[in-house]
């Protein structure tokens, strides 16, 4: 399961550019759309305009093909029997971890593969609940919390870096706090040595927001944080997939991405942990395949990354998740972060130009990551969503799965578009002229005053943009 | 016809810009709030009868959300008074079954159901048919806690 005989366009043809460099050319990303099969087609009888790959990304064909065939040639549980095709799938799975393991820089034991990346985020915070249970013993003293011990969070949190962390304060009676964020729903490393003090045991942040774009001061924060002897939770689910990673280096303590979000596919996520740290942490879901000895009286754990790997694992979706990992690498990652950094410009740039439409997050100008989310004033998100729908147009509506951002920002919904390596400038112009003709069509602007026809204006019975 | 001018019917949005019966009611029989957690929405339902009968006085509503949420509270402010509550409870099933009609081609009762016809696009688009229903839903779970208190 290591071939890459299946390895994208792109790949060889045009070696990876330094970080910074050049970002993809018009027809290597016309050749990479051609490995996704679900681009090719129309909505609304409009060419499909795929905006929404943060929420969930399409997988190429490579990435199919490589579930189907480790499923028509070496299905098996994995990690019993004796088998041959026992020991092919056993083989595969662990492939697939060693390639997960390459693409963020860590050894393979310490990636542990979990349903998705709010999974991941469960089992990290339910090892502080259980060790301060007393679960794990003296190894797992760091997982303690007393009474008045604080997690820290960040305002902008999505749900998932949020509520597992809420139950865990409500749990132990350790505290919440949180970085609060500016109008722009942005903080700072300043904003976070504010609220990070001696009582803080864990801190934990998104990478790259999935509302804002922003991209986290990760260094200063991990500096902080270890200063007060603080462990550093990265929810790195928008940066795995779009920008180089090196977990260790960063200098986080754990993190957590999604598989679907990185080409690959749902049902799969994985937890990177320093391998102290996760042979320290008492497990989370229990039961077979995760146990060395076990008596009616008790169970002796394995070590990680096994431990977190209860009963029946997302196999094929591991070998289909390498596969996606081994097409990224052949793009280049830094290739594909300065593409998106590119569209994510022409974006920002261009809705800002556009009456009645704020931009949240970093203003034009300031790096984020290729997505943007907007309000069109007097035009409810779902609205506008259902609009941009009308003309072929996907992008996502509605809070994210971050209320409390939203509710900083003073709106309940947001549009947001986002884009990938196989996103091209005409889908972001396509974006923008719908968007511009959004509150005419719903009658918000005075006819003439907005520049629009009237209601209506913009949007022709063909669907196409005037 | 474009299925979205379908959808956004002039009088939706007419409704959902120059809203009927928004705002407090004091002193309200019967109350209700109703939330979509998927896109935030939001509405409070608020009924008063004419007193010592079943019949709607007043329905007064407040809330947020997008045009369909909010133009569908304003009709029904406007379609609910002057109502026993058996009919109300009509009306809500009436609009409901046009609601869910999946864009089947059934004309639906103008007679009864009014400016709310104007709905009857919503049923095309699946994912906004819980948009058509919120304040609906409300006001229907008020009339059910008045039938039973």
């Amino acid at each position: 399961m290591t071939s890459t005989t299946d390895a994208p366009a792109a790949s060889g043809a045009t070696p990876a550019s330094p970080a910074g460099g050049p970002g993809l050319s018009a027809e290597e990303v016309a050749r990479l759309r051609a490995d996704f099969p679900i681009l090719d087609q129309e909505v609304s009888g409009e060419p499909l305009a795929y905006l929404d790959w943060a929420a969930t990304a399409q997988r190429p064909r490579q990435v199919l093909d490589a579930e189907r065939r480790f499923l028509e040639e070496s299905n098996a549980a994995v990690h019993r029997g004796a088998h041959t095709l026992a020991a092919l799938a056993t083989e595969a799975y662990e492939d697939a971890r060693e390639t997960v393991a390459r693409f963020v820089h860590a050894p393979a034991d310490e990636i542990v593969w979990t349903a998705n990346a709010t999974d991941a985020l469960n089992l990290v915070a339910h090892a502080f609940q259980a060790a301060t249970l007393g679960r794990g013993g003296e190894a797992a003293a760091r997982f303690r919390l007393l009474p008045g011990d604080e997690i820290v969070v960040t305002e902008a949190e999505h749900h998932a870096d949020l509520v597992p962390w809420q139950e865990l304060a409500a749990t132990t009676g350790a505290v919440l706090r949180w970085v609060p964020v500016d109008d722009d729903g942005c903080w700072t490393a300043d904003d976070a040595a504010a609220v990070i003090g001696e009582r803080t045991r864990v801190v934990a942040f998104a990478h790259v927001s999935n509302v804002t774009g922003m991209v986290a001061p990760v260094e200063a924060v991990v500096a902080l944080a270890h200063a007060v002897g603080a462990l550093v939770v990265l929810d790195a689910c928008q940066s795995a997939p779009h920008r180089p990673l090196d977990l260790p280096a960063l200098g986080v303590d754990l993190a957590a991405f999604s598989g679907h979000k990185m080409l690959g596919p749902t049902g799969v996520g994985v937890l990177w942990g320093r391998r102290e740290l996760l042979d320290a942490m008492p497990p989370f879901r229990t039961g077979g395949s995760m146990i060395s000895t076990v008596t009616m009286e008790g169970s002796d754990y394995l070590p990680a990354p096994q431990r977190f790997e209860a009963g029946t694992q997302p196999v094929s979706q591991a070998v289909a998740l390498a596969e996606a990992v081994r097409y990224l690498e052949a793009v280049g990652l830094d290739r594909v972060r300065a593409h998106e950094e590119a569209l994510a410009e022409r974006l920002v740039r261009g809705l800002a130009a556009i009456d009645g439409v704020r931009v949240v997050g970093p203003p034009a100008g300031v790096p984020r990551s290729g997505l943007a989310a907007f309000v069109v004033e007097g035009v409810h998100a779902h609205d506008v969503g259902q609009y941009l729908d009308a003309l072929g147009i996907a992008a996502r509506v509605g809070h994210h799965c971050a209320q409390p951002l939203h509710r900083r920002l003073g709106v309940t919904a947001t549009t947001r578009a986002s884009t990938y390596l196989t996103t091209t400038d005409d889908e972001v112009d396509r974006l923008l002229a719908g968007v511009a003709a959004v509150r005419g069509y719903f009658g918000v602007v005075d006819a003439t005053a907005g520049g629009a026809d009237g209601p209506a204006a913009g949007l022709a019975l063909d669907g196409s943009v005037a | 016809m474009s299925a979205l001018d379908g959808l956004y019917q002039q009088v939706i949005l007419d409704h959902a810009r120059a809203r009927k019966g928004e705002g407090p009611l004091p002193g309200a029989d019967a109350e209700h709030f109703e939330r979509n957690p998927t896109c935030g929405d939001e509405v409070t339902v608020r009924l008063a009868l004419e007193p010592g009968t079943d019949r709607v006085r007043e329905l007064r509503w407040e809330g947020s959300g997008c045009s369909i949420s909010m133009g569908a509270a304003s009709v029904l402010g406007e379609l609910a008074v002057g109502r026993s509550l058996p009919e109300l409870r009509v009306l809500v099933d009436a609009y409901r079954a046009m609601l869910r009609s999946r864009g089947a081609d059934v004309e639906p009762d103008e007679e009864l159901l009014g400016d709310a016809v104007a709905f009857q696009g919503v049923s095309k688009f699946v994912m906004r048919v819980k948009c058509g229903m919120l304040a609906w839903v409300a006001a229907e779970a008020c009339v059910a806690e008045l039938a039973t208190g």
